[in-house]
């Protein structure tokens, strides 16, 4: 059994091919910058990840809601799906953040508003996760659903409250501020920053259709291997007594 | 649905006052903690006095996973969940209950701390109001996000380690914003305490609106 279709192979072909373009975009048709040198190319893929991060989170809270409204299958699997390619994206973006501080601002860390709030993102869809995986294997979908949705639900007030609240509290006392990125970036360099988004997205949703179908192949795994077991068990029932019957 | 949140809040702290979990443990716990704290921070050179007010608060975030995990394990034995869903009590009035008697039980590990802040780490106070005002705020968004998330892992057998990985993180805005009006009480500018007093009741309110929506079909399912 697959996951793919012919839509989702043409969107999968088309985000291998724009990987393609972007890397070559991003490695050798954009200049180095002035300041950054060639770290700024870390760019091309920690600021698209970083939307798509929260992105995930949106469409995680967005199921959520959905499923306490209409109760179907298909938005707790979203709400899952979303999470999970969110959390990757989340540590993706951590990553190249973490690599591309290091000759910038010379730290690995640093205590920096973003930083800090999306690592507590990162700490807020472990969690969310950690709860689906055990309701999971709890028991049927009525009974799990509702507390996962409403953890899925209260993710996006989370990560904006501490958004906030961490935005604020280093504000306070961090004047001097990092070289940042030079906020005018233009040409072939915010050209590529675009595809980057662009593409980056085109493999997000490739990712999400497909964890979607797999997080749905479960759920149907799930359903029909109960029924499937009622059935051997009573074909099993059946043997004897149709053996019994026979002579 | 206040008189039944009376009555929860009543039963749960009666529990406590007779089973003495929370003065013979958990207040032993947090001047444990605070003692942790002491050795592991060179006492010599200050950084306890100065660090206090962050001490003081990750000691109540701790203090209040226990306490909070407590609430839920009282209803545990002898059915005590399914003989509250069925007593007919308002569900609202049911979060409301149990929020306050963890409200309750954590102010007054509050003041068993914060004494053993004072007498420990040499700090002073220059804002008494903020420092009180900051102290129920904080604690009311504590305990109906606490409540709140307590109900959820309730049910689960992997409660104990599930709670503190679902509920700090969300909780981290109440940790920054008590430790910085703390700040401003202990020693600094009492005016640079206030807007955070502000976010800490706002943090409350919204968690004790949304618990108290949420609480009913949460309880249904735990």
């Amino acid at each position: 059994m697959t996951t793919s279709s012919p839509a989702t192979r043409a969107l999968g072909v088309v985000s291998l091919g724009g990987l393609v373009l972007l890397l070559a975009f991003a490695l050798v048709w954009s200049p180095a910058d002035i300041v950054q040198q060639d770290s700024v190319r870390l760019m091309y893929v920690h600021v698209p990840t970083a939307i798509l991060a929260f992105a995930a989170c949106f469409i995680t809270t967005l199921a959520s809601a959905m499923w306490l409204r209409r109760r179907s299958e298909g938005w707790w699997v979203l709400g899952g799906a979303a999470a999970e390619v969110g959390i990757v994206f989340t540590a993706i973006c951590l990553l190249t953040g973490s690599i591309w501080g290091r000759p910038t601002w010379g730290t690995y860390w640093d205590w920096d508003p973003r930083i800090t709030s999306t690592t507590l993102l990162f700490v807020l869809l472990v969690g969310y996760l950690a709860l689906r995986r055990i309701d999971n294997e709890a028991g049927d979908a009525a009974q799990r659903g509702m507390r996962g949705a409403v953890v899925g639900l209260l993710l996006v007030p989370n990560v904006m409250i501490v958004h906030y609240s961490v935005d604020w509290w280093r504000s306070l006392h961090q004047t001097a501020t990092i070289t940042r990125l030079d906020p005018s970036i233009e040409g072939t360099m915010l050209f590529t920053l675009m595809l980057g988004i662009v593409v980056f997205s085109l493999v997000f949703a490739w990712l999400l259709v497909h964890r979607f179908r797999v997080g749905w192949l479960e759920e149907r795994v799930g359903a029909t291997g109960l029924d499937q077991a009622i059935v051997d068990r009573r074909a099993e029932a059946d043997v004897p007594v149709a053996a019994g019957t026979g002579t | 649905m206040f008189r039944d949140a009376g009555l929860v809040a009543g039963k749960d702290l009666r529990v406590e006052l007779r089973s003495r979990v929370t003065t013979q443990q958990v207040a032993p716990f947090a001047i444990l903690v605070l003692i942790l704290f002491g050795v592991a921070l060179d006492p010599d050179r200050g950084i306890l006095t100065r660090a206090s007010s962050g001490l003081f608060w990750v000691a109540v975030l701790f203090c209040s996973l226990l306490a909070i995990q407590r609430a839920f394990t009282i209803e545990a034995a002898d059915g005590g969940r399914d003989a509250l869903r069925l007593s007919g009590l308002d569900p609202a009035g049911i979060f409301l209950g149990k929020a306050s008697a963890i409200f309750v039980q954590l102010v007054a590990l509050e003041v068993v701390l914060a004494v053993g802040v004072l007498v420990m780490y040499g700090t002073e106070v220059t804002g008494v109001p903020l420092l009180l005002a900051t102290c129920l705020a904080a604690t009311a968004g504590l305990a109906a996000a606490g409540t709140l998330y307590g109900v959820l892992a309730a049910g689960l057998r992997v409660r104990e380690t599930l709670l503190p990985i679902l509920l700090l993180p969300v909780l981290a805005p109440v940790l920054i914003g008590a430790t910085k009006a703390f700040e401003a009480a202990l020693g600094g500018v009492a005016a640079d305490g206030w807007p955070w007093f502000g976010l800490l009741v706002t943090f409350a309110l919204l968690y004790t609106t949304f618990g108290t929506l949420a609480f009913g079909p949460l309880l249904e399912e735990s």
